[in-house]
């Protein structure tokens, strides 16, 4: 019991003390959370917008086949971009393994299909008479695709908090491919496996506390962002 | 509608600002070692000291000894901490690896719970290990394939037996040292370790752990850790001068002493030894 008490304790230190480990652990789990997600919107909207807009040979295939990424192991993804990213493998001469990119690129291919299938989902929920009256409206195919964009704003938020709610708590890709590396690669979720590893588990309940703030603010300002963008 | 588009590409900005800075500067040494020479924090203790000697800033990933040597063959890395000599030469002869350079060393312990149900203080580690199988006590291995579990698994054929791979009292964790220790602990279990990650223990225990060191001083427990450069003829893009440096930066006088002086409780987890 004693080191639950601990870690609740050693998370208000941490926090408010401002230990540069803890701190640097948060900086790079939001920063690497960040770009992560902003690649997994970026490409995932539009490819899951047309996913669900348009009417083609194999779409119903392709909408398993994302639906079933969805449930792809993370620890596998690691693997594979481990894999790819070693420099006895085909993208190593970028220098990639052990960077913040790196795991970057992992964890948008965590999050990428899930803003597809939801962003799909959301499009196709939508009134089908609203391409129709765009187009007698003689509205250009870009402005159909921000049109349907701006009317599906609540799902596209809602995918980004929930892939950035699987984002930021995964670990597979962190150790693999980040190799969690103090001061630089080692997110919150790494820090806490190497804390409970080294049998600190107040100080891993601690980190946990922090994690779970950190998805909470982050949930909270995602909130703050649907309101806005719904007035 | 704008404020979509705003929105979009303040993301897209910002993961083309951010993603650049992050990439690696230079002079960054990169290297493999051991949970035992990272979790002790003796890394943590040096790596300042050598950068502020040599400029050089050191990176480690902690890994087991097994998947170090890998990372060090598939030029993952540019340098190896380690602590399996023999598979460190196979490296060295297969020329992924060169410059074998032993640093210092501490020994290895078979630890158990204080009441030592299966009663081997103080026998030799042949007969300590006999005396736990015999009684089917619970023994908790690396299984990982680590400097230390490749240690113990040489320690069963010294005593003439099989690696007790499928019976039941013989538990592998797959994990670190210390999270194996707190397996054993929990399971009432013999375990061994290096000295270092046990001094850890007990510090982390604040000096009064669960299990105690029951067989220790044997010939066979010697544990040599050493210092090993990828091969840059292997390896185009290691940084084998910056390998060759720490090297040196380690056996110096200086940084021996250093090591030395890295203790808790009042001992010392590591001894110098490099000529």
């Amino acid at each position: 019991m004693d080191f639950i008490v601990n870690g609740f304790l050693h998370a208000f230190v941490l926090l408010f003390g401002g230990d540069p480990e803890t701190y640097s652990a948060i900086f790079t789990t939001l920063a690497v959370s960040t770009v992560s997600i902003s690649i997994s919107l970026l490409i995932g909207a539009p490819l899951g917008f047309l996913l669900g807009y348009h009417e083609f040979r194999g779409k119903k295939f392709l909408r398993t086949f994302v639906d079933s990424m969805l449930s792809f192991p993370t620890v596998v993804i690691g693997l594979l971009v481990y894999a790819f990213l070693s420099r006895k493998g085909p993208l190593g001469e970028m220098g990639l393994l052990f960077t913040i990119p790196g795991i970057a690129i992992g964890q948008a291919l965590l999050g990428l299909p899930i803003v597809i299938a939801m962003m799909a989902t959301a499009v196709e929920a939508l009134d089908q008479r609203l391409k129709n009256t765009l187009l007698t409206l003689g509205a250009a195919h870009s402005q159909i695709l921000r049109t349907t964009l701006w009317e599906a704003r609540y799902s596209l938020v809602l995918a980004a908090a929930a892939a950035y709610g699987r984002i930021v708590s995964e670990i597979g890709i962190s150790m693999m491919v980040g190799g969690n590396i103090k001061w630089h690669t080692r997110t919150i979720t790494t820090a806490i496996a190497l804390e409970t590893g080294k049998g600190e588990f107040s100080m891993g309940i601690a980190l946990g506390l922090v994690l779970m703030i950190v998805a909470f603010s982050v949930n909270f300002a995602m909130s703050g962002i649907k309101k806005r963008v719904g007035s | 509608m704008k404020k979509i588009n705003v929105l979009l590409s303040t993301l897209a900005i910002f993961t083309l600002l951010v993603a650049p800075s992050l990439v690696k500067a230079s002079d960054v040494l990169m290297m493999a070692t051991t949970t035992s020479t990272a979790n002790t924090g003796l890394l943590d203790d040096l790596a300042p000291k050598f950068q502020k000697d040599t400029g050089i800033e050191l990176r480690w990933t902690a890994v087991g000894t097994g998947k170090a040597l890998k990372m060090g063959q598939n030029c993952d890395v540019d340098v190896l901490m380690v602590h399996a000599p023999a598979a460190e030469q196979k490296y060295v002869d297969m020329g992924a690896l060169k410059d074998r350079r032993e640093v210092m060393y501490n020994d290895f312990v078979i630890i158990g719970p204080a009441s030592d149900p299966a009663g081997v203080k103080g026998l030799p580690v042949v007969e300590a290990l006999k005396t736990i199988a015999a009684k089917k006590a619970a023994f908790v291995s690396r299984g990982d394939n680590s400097g230390t579990n490749k240690k113990e698994l040489s320690l069963w054929k010294g005593a003439g037996m099989a690696v007790p791979d499928k019976d039941t009292w013989y538990i592998q964790t797959g994990q670190g040292m210390l999270k194996s220790i707190t397996v054993a602990e929990e399971r009432d279990g013999y375990i061994m370790t290096d000295r270092g990650t046990y001094i850890k223990y007990e510090a982390n225990k604040n000096g009064s752990p669960d299990l105690k060191v029951l067989v220790e001083g044997d010939k066979t427990l010697f544990n040599q850790y050493s210092v090993l450069a990828v091969n840059p003829e292997k390896c185009k893009s290691a940084k084998y001068e910056l390998a060759t440096k720490f090297s040196e930066w380690m056996a110096s006088p200086k940084t021996q002493k250093e090591v030395a002086n890295f203790k808790l409780l009042g001992k010392k987890l590591f001894i110098p030894n490099a000529k």
